[in-house]
């Protein structure tokens, strides 16, 4: 008898594999894992709106597909307004009778360039009018498809290409954008980070900003070992360790309040994370003690927040 | 019963999206086609269009959103004009080749820099090349007309290309006319539902817009050139079915008072309906001169343009834009659409009418006889142009 | 493949009829390390199935698991994280 789904305690994942197989993602790719998870969350009742990346480039080469799933790309930084016009389409067609009543989530997903920086508009105006949909954010902290150059979701001190590591540099000198709190700043009604190496979180997120009503947004860290420089067996290792250490913290905003989904009694060292990838090889003691400083004072910053708003 | 009411422009190509029954606008505001917008919102407000009206933040997303509308199988619906079609340049690439028939009315604008919000054809002719069928309104009666033919070929299976509806801003969109409304059940008869076979939907798993490798991409361009080209039958056709239901016949190439005529003037737009009083004027007196006006822009009607200008000794096109380096673009496509042709007339370019500026009976007397006179002798100048100081 | 087609064979708008048309792709070829599964210390957790970013390990006899050979690119992330070390990465051969 063929399995239909895998059983982890009480739950069931279904085998189903809407990313096919031999996708083109690099080896080891954080962000493969991240959409067949939340692929297996959304199910087969979904229309898809990818931004153009290394998701939409690893899947779609003329005359193939890897999408078991009804799915749409345009351009860079238009995922957002894409959905926008599929989720109305399918609402108007509904109500005139044109099409059946059905219930299908309206997904849309960019990388972070594609979110953060120049597909942020698309997004807030997508958000502002409240369209019902979920946008997922790939994030491998740069314009990874494109030869992992800096986006502003790329960390302090990381070395990309276009903001290297050199003599007088110390690769990216900004913080990285806070994509989640702008996201929430919106008001809309769900707001969340996962990493797969936390793949039920993950699961239970997706699933959870799908159905709900209005628009949300799950913020996947989608670790990298082509641009962080990382061995390729590590990814599921490091994407814990982000989350140990405090860089990338498990946390949800629902209508405004807060919950923290992993809050270790002590956070490990920013080393352990930092020494695993080549870029931030490049690092002093003094950098990464500062780069430490940072990290407790955003992870303080948010348990503020959860305190101060809790669920 | 088809009534007569008065109605600016830009209310009658809102007029025709509703009688059409769009399904999804999306459109950002941008001075002269405001009026669009803000008349199909009035109509959802108050029931009269049962329509998803997605109020985008930018001309860029109101494409974007018109894509993913269509891709479901929604009848969709925008306007712009100027800057917002330039905003919105990649995204209209994006809608003809992957064969989606929105239809958009584009309230023609001059271009910044300077700002302008005052009509010329530079907006128009910065998308030549972008596979659109384009048509070129003269008055407001067309502006209603050829929005709902839009959404007939746009639509039709053998063509899946979106089209352009050309009007000149504020000389049209902000002008009231009057307008033959026809029947709603006139209009039925003439539009079907869009039935779109390819539309996403999780029963029948598709995917839109994969990327293309070099080991394809040209074949994927010359598919969409020849799919464009062939476009011609329908567009014929649906000018056809249209006049056949609702009197009004339309063509490629509009003649004005051609027959043995031996200058012709070429002119797109409303400034065409002035030009023509100056040729009726010439005419009374005795001149073997006519007018041609370019309806359809694109796909370039080849074949109805030569067969016009068969017979003429000249030619003068009277461009709204400059193509800078260059010199007027209708002009440059003209003149290369002539090349080949025995015998064919002299053709000669004069530009005016930037930025809203407007011409006036006069002028186009000059652009004639200024034409007629560059057809014999030559010009020194490194461009003709009419109406511009100095 | 795709360059034996003709520009009459393009699809309208190039759309791709065929859901999961790619999975003909045998990324196997990329690796060069493939995983050892090893069914005496497995616990059936299902931690490789589940981490696979290709999709690569699949339910096999009795609830165990088997790496597909066809898709693995052998990244290794299933013997990282097996937590019984049931996994163990070893050099592809030369073929």
């Amino acid at each position: 008898m063929e399995t239909t789904a895998v059983r982890f305690g009480k739950k069931l994942v279904t085998t189903r594999e809407f990313l096919a197989e031999g996708h083109n993602f690099c080896t080891g790719c954080g962000e493969a894992l991240a959409i067949r998870l939340a692929m297996k969350a959304l199910g087969e009742n979904v229309i898809m709106a990818m931004a153009t990346g290394c998701d939409e480039v690893c899947t779609t080469p003329l005359p193939y597909t890897s999408w078991r799933v009804p799915w749409l790309h345009t351009l860079f930084e238009n995922a957002a307004a894409e959905i926008s016009g599929v989720e109305a389409g399918l609402k108007i067609l509904a109500k005139k009778g044109r099409m059946p009543e059905r219930e299908i989530i309206c997904v849309a997903m960019g990388g972070d360039g594609a979110t953060s920086d120049i597909g942020i508009q698309a997004l807030s105006g997508a958000f502002e009018r409240g369209h019902d949909f979920i946008y997922i954010c790939l994030d491998n902290e740069a314009y990874m498809n494109t030869g992992i150059q800096r986006s502003s979701s790329t960390p302090y001190g990381a070395s990309t290409t276009t903001a290297p590591a050199g003599k007088f540099s110390i690769g990216q000198i900004t913080r990285k954008k806070n994509m989640v709190a702008i996201a929430a700043a919106h008001g809309i009604p769900y707001v969340a980070t996962a990493c797969p190496s936390y793949r039920f979180d993950l699961m239970k997120k997706v699933k959870k900003g799908a159905e709900l009503k209005g628009p949300a947004y799950v913020h996947i860290l989608s670790p990298c070992p082509t641009g962080w420089r990382h061995s390729s067996n590590l990814t599921i290792d490091i994407g814990q360790l982000a989350v140990q250490t405090g860089i990338f913290p498990l946390y949800e905003i629902e209508n405004g309040r807060y919950r923290l989904n992993a809050d270790p009694p002590e956070l490990k060292p920013i080393e352990e994370y930092l020494k695993l990838q080549g870029r931030y090889r490049h690092l002093t003691d003094e950098q990464i003690e500062s780069i430490q400083q940072m990290v407790n004072e955003d992870y303080a910053k948010l348990k503020e927040k959860v305190a101060a708003f809790p669920m | 019963m088809s009534k007569r009411v008065a109605l600016e422009a830009s209310h009658a190509a809102a007029e025709a999206a509703r009688m059409a029954d769009v399904d999804v606008i999306s459109a950002y505001p941008i001075t002269p086609q405001t009026h669009i917008p803000e008349r199909l919102a009035e109509m959802v407000a108050d029931g009269e269009l049962s329509a998803a009206y997605i109020p985008v933040e930018s001309e860029h997303s109101a494409m974007s959103a018109c894509l993913g509308a269509a891709a479901v199988g929604a009848r969709t619906f925008t306007a712009t004009a100027g800057q917002g079609l330039e905003l919105m340049h990649e995204v209209v690439y994006i809608a003809s080749s992957m064969r989606y028939p929105v239809v958009m009315t584009v309230c023609n604008r001059a271009l910044s820099a300077p700002l302008s919000v005052w009509g010329d054809h530079s907006d128009a002719m910065a998308v030549r090349d972008i596979g659109w069928i384009q048509v070129f309104c003269q008055n407001n009666q067309e502006a209603f007309d050829l929005t709902l033919w839009a959404f007939r070929v746009g639509e039709d299976p053998n063509v899946l290309l979106p089209v352009m509806v050309h009007l000149d801003g504020f000389t049209l969109t902000h002008v009231t006319e009057p307008v033959i409304l026809p029947e709603q059940s006139e209009v039925d008869s003439f539009l079907p539902r869009f039935q779109y076979s390819f539309a996403l939907n999780p029963d029948k798993p598709m995917t839109h817009g994969a990327f293309g490798p070099p080991e394809i991409y040209s074949e994927t361009k010359l598919a969409q050139e020849v799919a464009f080209r062939n476009s011609r039958e329908i567009i014929l056709q649906g000018w056809k079915e249209f006049g056949d239901i609702f009197g009004r016949y339309y063509h490629p190439v509009e003649e004005y008072r051609t027959e043995n005529a031996e200058t012709l003037l070429l002119t797109m737009g409303s400034f065409t309906e002035t030009a023509k009083i100056v040729i009726d004027e010439k005419r009374d007196k005795g001149e073997a001169i006519g007018l041609i006006s370019l309806r359809l822009w694109r796909p370039f009607p080849f074949e109805e343009f030569r067969r016009t200008v068969k017979g003429a000794k000249i030619l003068i096109v009277f461009d709204r834009c400059i193509s800078f380096g260059m010199g007027g673009p209708v002009f440059s496509e003209v003149r290369s659409a002539l090349y080949d042709e025995e015998p064919r007339p002299k053709v000669v370019g004069i530009i005016g009418g930037l930025g809203g500026r407007d011409m006036s009976e006069e002028d186009f007397e000059y652009v004639i006889d200024r034409g007629m006179e560059i057809a014999e002798k030559g010009s020194e100048r490194m461009l003709e142009t009419v109406g511009i100081r100095g | 493949m795709a360059d034996k087609l003709t520009w009459k064979d393009m699809e309208v708008g190039n759309i791709v009829k065929e859901a999961g048309s790619a999975s003909f792709r045998k990324t196997g070829d990329w690796r060069t390390e493939r995983p050892i599964l090893d069914n005496e210390k497995c616990i059936k957790c299902a931690l490789c199935w589940i981490y696979c970013p290709d999709a690569a390990i699949k339910p096999g006899e009795d609830g165990y698991y088997e790496a597909d050979l066809y898709y693995c690119k052998g990244c290794g992330i299933c013997a990282s994280i097996c937590p019984v070390g049931a996994i163990s990465m070893t050099e592809e051969e030369e073929k």
